[in-house]
C-alpha cells in the first residue's frame, strides 16, 4: 500500500522523495480515512473523519452548521519532537490557528460542499517530522486523505514551495533554505484549471522576479499531481484486488 | 453583541454595484480613501484614518535578554488588538479568525522583511537587548484593518525613539530624554500592506474595501511592498481561486499605491519633525481642528449623477393640479387620493365625495367628532 516515487525537481541537482502512504492506518471506524505524507524529510500523519451531521444536542454547533454546504473543519498542530529543539507548542497558538485557517479556506474552494448541507468535514493534520514545507505537505496529504474517503473535490490540490537563491528559482524549499533568509513562495493549485488556491510569500522578492517564481512553483504543483494522481489509482487497484476476495 | 446581519438585498446591491463598477462612496475601482495621518505628543504614537476606520499604534521598548537562538538581535513583538468600541461585531478577549489573520499578517510584513535593523537594538550580546513592542488598537473599523493597521505601524515605528546607552565595561547606563536626545530606530525601508476584495467568483476586484463591501466580498488578496517594488510578503485569503496573472496585475496596482502612501507618511513626518523643532504645538489635540460641530451632522456623500438625467425625464408631469381644500386649521387636502385598499369593515362609510372642488373656493370640510365646531380666526380665511 506504498509507492516510493522519485521526482526529480525543477533547477536543482537534489531530487526529492515523496512517499506516500494511504489506506486504514487505524481501527476506530470513525475515521474514515488516513494518509501518511512523508515529502523530503518532512512527514505528517493525517486522517479525515467522516462527514457527520451536525448533531442537534450538541449547543452552539448547529448554529455553526449552513443550510445549503457543508463546514469544514481544520485543525493543524506539531508533536513537539518535530522540530530540532524539542519545543512544547500549546494548542490555539497563533501560527497553528493560521495554518488551520489557511488550510480550511484551501479546501472550502476545492471540496464540492454543496452536496452535504448541514454536516460538518472535519480533516486533522498532525506534523511528525518538520523539515520546511509544512503547508504543503499539509495540503497535499488533506487532498489525498479526502480522495480516500470518497468526498468529491473540483481537482487535486496540489502544493508545493518555491524560493529565490541567487536569481535561480528553486522548487521544494528545505527547512536550512527557507530560514536562510531567502525569499520562499507556498502555492496551493488546482492542476487542471491552473487556479491558484492560497498563494503564500514570505521575505522580500522584486516585483520582476514574481512571474518567474510563481511558474516555478506552479511546475512543482503540476509534477505533484502527478504523483499523486498516480498513487491514487494504484491504490485503488490494490484495494479492489483485496476487496474482490 | 453578534454584529447584524447583511439582508440579502444589501447583498444583491452591493454586487450588483460592483459588477457596474461602481461603489458606494463614489471611489473608483482602485482609488484609497482618504488617509490622515497624526503623531502624539510621545515619541512612537501615531494615529491613522482612512476614511472612517481609525487605528492607533503605540510603540514602546525595553531591556530584555535576548532569545538564546540570537544572542546578538533585539526582539520586535507585534500585537494587535480588536475591541467592542471598533465595531459591536467584536467580543472582548476572543481569539476571532479576523484577530489571527492580522496579527499574522502585520508580523509578517513588518518582521520576516526585516525592516528594522535588529543587530541594532543590541546593547550587550547574550545578555541585554532592546525588545520594541509595537501595540496595534483598532479604534474604529469601517473596513480594510490591515492597511491601516500596516501603516500606523511603520509610521509609529519610524516616529518612534529609543533612549540613549551608554556602555562602559560592565555598566549599561540608560539615559532618560532630557538627559540624551533618544535615537531613532534604523529603518530600511517601509513595507506597505495593500488590500484586494475579490466578487463574484474572482471576477471583479477592489482596492481598499469599506466595510459594506468586505461583508459580500469572496476573498482576499494582501500585498505588503515597499515604494523600491520589492514585495515583502503576499497572502491570499478567503479560498478565492486566482489567476497567476491576476496577482501579477495586482502586484503592479499595489506598487503605484505604496509610492504614494510612503510619500504621505514621509511629508507627516516631515511635518512633525518641523514642529517639535520650532517649538510649535504638537500632538492629537492640536491635529483636531476645533470649534467644529460633530453631532448631529452629516458630510456630502459623493455620490455619481451621471446616470440621473436618463430616469428623470420618465416622471410624468401631471396635468391638472387640483386646488387645496382646507380640512381644518392647519391641514389641507390636495386632491382626492386613491381608494383605501387595507381592506376596512363595510360599516365604515366612505367618505362623501365633494364634487364643488373644482372652483378655486377654498372650501372648509370638518370631519371633527365634536358636535360644534369652533373655527378660530375666521378672518383669515
Amino acid at each position: 500500500m506504498s509507492s516510493e516515487i522519485w521526482s526529480p525537481c525543477i533547477l536543482r541537482d537534489q531530487e526529492r522523495c515523496l512517499l506516500v502512504m494511504m489506506g486504514e492506518l487505524s481501527e476506530d471506524l470513525r475515521i474514515l480515512s488516513t494518509c501518511k505524507l512523508l515529502q523530503h524529510d518532512s512527514q505528517l500523519l493525517e486522517a479525515v473523519f467522516r462527514t457527520h451531521r451536525l448533531s442537534y444536542e450538541t449547543r452552539g454547533s448547529r448554529s455553526k452548521s449552513l443550510h445549503d454546504r457543508a463546514v469544514i473543519n481544520c485543525q493543524y498542530s506539531m508533536a513537539t519532537f518535530s522540530t530540532a529543539e524539542r519545543k512544547r507548542r500549546p494548542h490555539g497558538d497563533r501560527k497553528s490557528s493560521e495554518m488551520s485557517l489557511h488550510l480550511k479556506q484551501t479546501f472550502e474552494a476545492a471540496v464540492l460542499t454543496e452536496l452535504y448541507p448541514r454536516s460538518q468535514i472535519d480533516i486533522y493534520v498532525k506534523i511528525l517530522q518538520a523539515d520546511g514545507g509544512n503547508y504543503s505537505a499539509c495540503v497535499n496529504a488533506a487532498t489525498l486523505a479526502l480522495v480516500d474517503a470518497g468526498i468529491p473535490m473540483r481537482d487535486y490540490v496540489c502544493a508545493c514551495t518555491a524560493g529565490f537563491v541567487e536569481d535561480t528559482p528553486l522548487a521544494d524549499l528545505c527547512h536550512a533554505e527557507e530560514s536562510g533568509g531567502g525569499t520562499s513562495l507556498a502555492l496551493a493549485l488546482l492542476p487542471r484549471s491552473g487556479n491558484i488556491a492560497l498563494l503564500q510569500m514570505d521575505a522580500r522578492l522584486h516585483q520582476d522576479h514574481l512571474d518567474a517564481l510563481i511558474e516555478a512553483a506552479m511546475t512543482a504543483c503540476k509534477g505533484v499531481s502527478k504523483v499523486l494522481d498516480g498513487v491514487v489509482r494504484q491504490h485503488l487497484e490494490e484495494v479492489s484486488v483485496l476487496t474482490r476476495d | 453583541m453578534r454584529d447584524t446581519p447583511l439582508s440579502n438585498c444589501e447583498r444583491r446591491f452591493l454586487l450588483k454595484a460592483v459588477e457596474e463598477k461602481k461603489r458606494l462612496d463614489g471611489r473608483q475601482t482602485y482609488d484609497y480613501r482618504n488617509i490622515k495621518i497624526t503623531f502624539g505628543t510621545d515619541y512612537g504614537c501615531c494615529i491613522v484614518e482612512l476614511g472612517r476606520t481609525r487605528v492607533l499604534c503605540q510603540v514602546s521598548c525595553e531591556l530584555v535578554p535576548p532569545k538564546d537562538s540570537r544572542p546578538t538581535e533585539g526582539i520586535m513583538f507585534f500585537n494587535l488588538e480588536l475591541s467592542p468600541m471598533a465595531s459591536p461585531a467584536f467580543e472582548p478577549n476572543r481569539q476571532s479568525e479576523l484577530l489571527v489573520m492580522l496579527n499574522r499578517q502585520l508580523e509578517r510584513c513588518l518582521r520576516n522583511s526585516k525592516c528594522i535593523d535588529t543587530e541594532s537594538l543590541c546593547v550587550v550580546s547574550g545578555e541585554k537587548v532592546w525588545q520594541i513592542r509595537v501595540d496595534v488598537h483598532v479604534l474604529n473599523h469601517d473596513g480594510n484593518l490591515m492597511d491601516a493597521a500596516s501603516i500606523a505601524a511603520i509610521s509609529a515605528l519610524s516616529h518612534f525613539r529609543r533612549p540613549d546607552v551608554a556602555i562602559q565595561g560592565r555598566d549599561i547606563t540608560v539615559f532618560s530624554p532630557e538627559e540624551r536626545d533618544p535615537i531613532p530606530l534604523s529603518i530600511y525601508h517601509m513595507p506597505i500592506c495593500v488590500s484586494f476584495a475579490f466578487f463574484l467568483q474572482g471576477s471583479y476586484l477592489l482596492v481598499d474595501p469599506c466595510e459594506r463591501e468586505e461583508r459580500v466580498k469572496d476573498g482576499l488578496l494582501v500585498i505588503a511592498m515597499n515604494k523600491h517594488r520589492e514585495i515583502c510578503s503576499i497572502q491570499s485569503s478567503g479560498g478565492i481561486m486566482l489567476l497567476k496573472d491576476q496577482v501579477l496585475r495586482c502586484s503592479k496596482i499595489a506598487s503605484v499605491k505604496v509610492s504614494e502612501i510612503t510619500e504621505l507618511i514621509n511629508k507627516a513626518l516631515e511635518n512633525d519633525r518641523k514642529i517639535r523643532k520650532e517649538g510649535g504645538k504638537f500632538g492629537f489635540a492640536e491635529s483636531m481642528p476645533k470649534e467644529r460641530i460633530t453631532a448631529l451632522k452629516r458630510d456630502e456623500a459623493p455620490v455619481e449623477m451621471t446616470d440621473v438625467q436618463e430616469t428623470a425625464s420618465e416622471i410624468n408631469i401631471l396635468r391638472y393640479v387640483s386646488s387645496p381644500v382646507l380640512v381644518a386649521m392647519g391641514t389641507a387636502q390636495v386632491g382626492e387620493g386613491i381608494v383605501n385598499s387595507w381592506g376596512l369593515d363595510e360599516d365604515e362609510e366612505d367618505e362623501p365625495q365633494t364634487e364643488d372642488t373644482k372652483t378655486d373656493e377654498v372650501m372648509v370640510i370638518s370631519d371633527s367628532e365634536e358636535e360644534e365646531v369652533v373655527i378660530l380666526n375666521e378672518e383669515a380665511q
